[in-house]
């Protein structure tokens, strides 16, 4: 059935850049929102809005009831959950579908066994996808783990089997100290959380955080090929690139290989992320997770590729095929998308919502900016503090960053701080250009390298 | 006697407990010392504590789980 109508489950940037592509398509569409939101752009842009709640998430973008009965009432055909919020809640998923509509994205089936961490392992093993080498469940005595240790090579990560958060974790460069190790955490890991258990995984020092952008139609699948998100901050991603251009050609043939391969083992419906580390030193990848959503990220794949990735999204979910083969994805020249958030560098990062008094884009060739901005609008305190993404292309990498450095120059945002000059000064450093970064490259190079810039432009 | 305002430094979402199912970290008619923890603020998914300025005995005027802006008022402590 062609999709008619969307209502769009989610807010700020990608409600809009989703309105922009059913647009597109000649859908039409309804945008919910909070009470706080109802002065957002993706109210201004769609055809009819409806609010669903108070400021909360929880009893707005999060109450599955309120988002169903707005769906119900506007009579709409499908529903977009954009990312976040719902947008991997399998029951929602569900909702929609037994409410006669559909869900744009994969079957709740699907979300749910790749949501969970040792399921989505399991079916990335079935699929041949190499994941991190580890004890593959939880171990009780020092010998079976010697055993498994002697197998996977040093360093190694115990974990316990019931902590979170980085609690009770160790680390052993050598045999001498894990068999020292072991037996503490374990006795740790009781006294902690009441489990002796622990589990082994190897440490992929220096790694880099590489991922595959898959689309199915719930039969067949293909790869747009690779982004590199290495940059990050808390475990966030800072700083996104396509392609991985350090990557070899054969690591990138089979990277992407595996990602299909994982997509057709679930005959993965809609646009999706199969997320690795790639250890450039042994030339390993390995799987981390799948995020069964539209990403943040995905405009410095369209960049590369020319695909529309949210309206191809919209086409599966209406039971169309595919509309591209493998054979005529091809990459073009390099992207690189900067996360312009709501935060002030120069004080830790500290988030602060406001109204924007001035908003200059820059414009011109290979330049998009995605965004929920406009002058006068007042930035709400109560969701996460991205403004816009500054996504830039040029006919190489060189090139690119070249552009970028003149975009963020001509990204004039007043009324609030923003990390455009944290963008300013990763445009302008060596190990940047150089591409020899790695997931824990910036914590360290923001506390030296990142002050030395700001400095130096004070000066000049 | 003299009754001081405790108001909230930023704009964002007020918790009087530190997580859903602990204890509120003050009741009302409890007595505060000054930079004692006595809510938090939500801004952009990121948490701030918010201190007490005045000691004494503590009202909040400000509702748990709920907006509030820079400068509104949390509590009323009376000295």
């Amino acid at each position: 059935m062609t999709i008619r109508s969307i209502l769009i489950a989610n807010r700020g940037e990608i409600a809009v850049r989703i309105i922009r592509a059913a647009q597109a398509l000649g859908i039409r569409t309804v945008q919910v929102h909070s009470a706080a939101d109802r002065d957002m752009l993706a109210v201004r842009l769609a055809d009819q809005s409806v609010e669903i709640g108070p400021p909360s998430a929880a009893k707005s973008y999060l109450n599955i009831e309120a988002v169903l009965k707005a769906a119900r009432e506007t009579g709409v055909d499908a529903v977009h959950p954009g990312y976040g919020f719902l947008s991997e809640n399998a029951a929602f998923a569900k909702a929609v579908e037994d409410a006669g509509l559909i869900f744009i994205g994969p079957k709740p089936e699907a979300i749910s066994l790749l949501g969970d961490k040792v399921e989505a392992r399991k079916v990335a093993k079935r699929a041949g996808v190499p994941t991190v080498p580890g004890s593959d469940g939880r171990i009780d005595d020092l010998a079976t783990a010697c055993a498994i240790v002697e197998g996977i090579g040093f360093p190694v990560m115990i974990k316990a089997a019931a902590g979170g958060g980085g609690r009770g974790i160790r680390i052993a460069e050598t045999m001498a100290d894990f068999e020292r190790h072991f037996p503490q955490a374990s006795a740790e890991a009781l006294a902690a959380f009441g489990d002796g258990g622990l589990y082994v995984e190897k440490v992929i020092t220096k790694a880099r955080h590489v991922e595959v952008q898959i689309l199915g139609d719930g039969t067949d699948a293909v790869h747009c090929y690779e982004r590199e998100c290495s940059l990050q901050r808390r475990r966030q991603k800072v700083w996104e690139e396509a392609p991985s251009f350090r990557l070899p050609e054969n690591v990138r043939q089979e990277l992407c290989a595996s990602a299909v391969a994982l997509a057709r083992e679930v005959n993965y419906r809609g646009a999706g992320t199969v997320e690795y580390l790639y250890d450039e030193v042994s030339g390993e990848f390995y799987f981390i997770e799948v995020n069964t959503r539209i990403q943040v990220e995905h405009p410095v794949t369209e960049m590369i590729t020319g695909i529309d990735l949210v309206q191809e999204m919209i086409k599966v979910a209406g039971g169309a095929k595919l509309s591209v083969r493998q054979e005529d994805i091809r990459v073009t020249g390099h992207a690189i998308e900067c996360r312009i958030n709501a935060e002030d560098p120069a004080r830790g990062f500290l988030p602060g919502p406001g109204t924007i008094e001035t908003l200059g884009v820059p414009t011109g060739e290979g330049v998009r900016f995605d965004t929920m901005l406009y002058e006068g609008y007042t930035v709400p305190p109560f969701y996460d503090s991205l403004l816009g993404k500054l996504i830039v292309w040029g006919e190489t990498r060189d090139a690119c960053i070249a552009r970028l450095a003149d975009a963020l120059d001509n990204l004039e945002i007043r009324g609030l701080a923003t990390t455009i000059p944290l963008h300013q000064a990763l445009a302008a450093d060596p190990s940047v250009a150089s591409g020899d970064v790695h997931t824990r490259f910036l914590e360290p190079w923001l506390e030296t390298d990142f002050p030395a810039f700001v400095a130096s432009k004070e000066v000049a | 006697m003299s009754k001081l305002e405790i108001r909230s430094p930023l704009p964002g979402t007020f918790y009087r407990k530190p997580s859903p199912d602990a204890a509120p970290y003050k009741a009302d008619g409890d007595s505060v010392a000054v930079g004692d923890v006595i809510g938090l603020i939500e801004v952009m998914k990121t948490f701030h504590e918010v201190h007490a300025d005045a000691a004494g005995k503590i009202t909040f005027v400000a509702d748990d789980q709920e907006p509030i802006m820079a400068g509104q008022p949390v509590a009323e402590v009376e000295a």
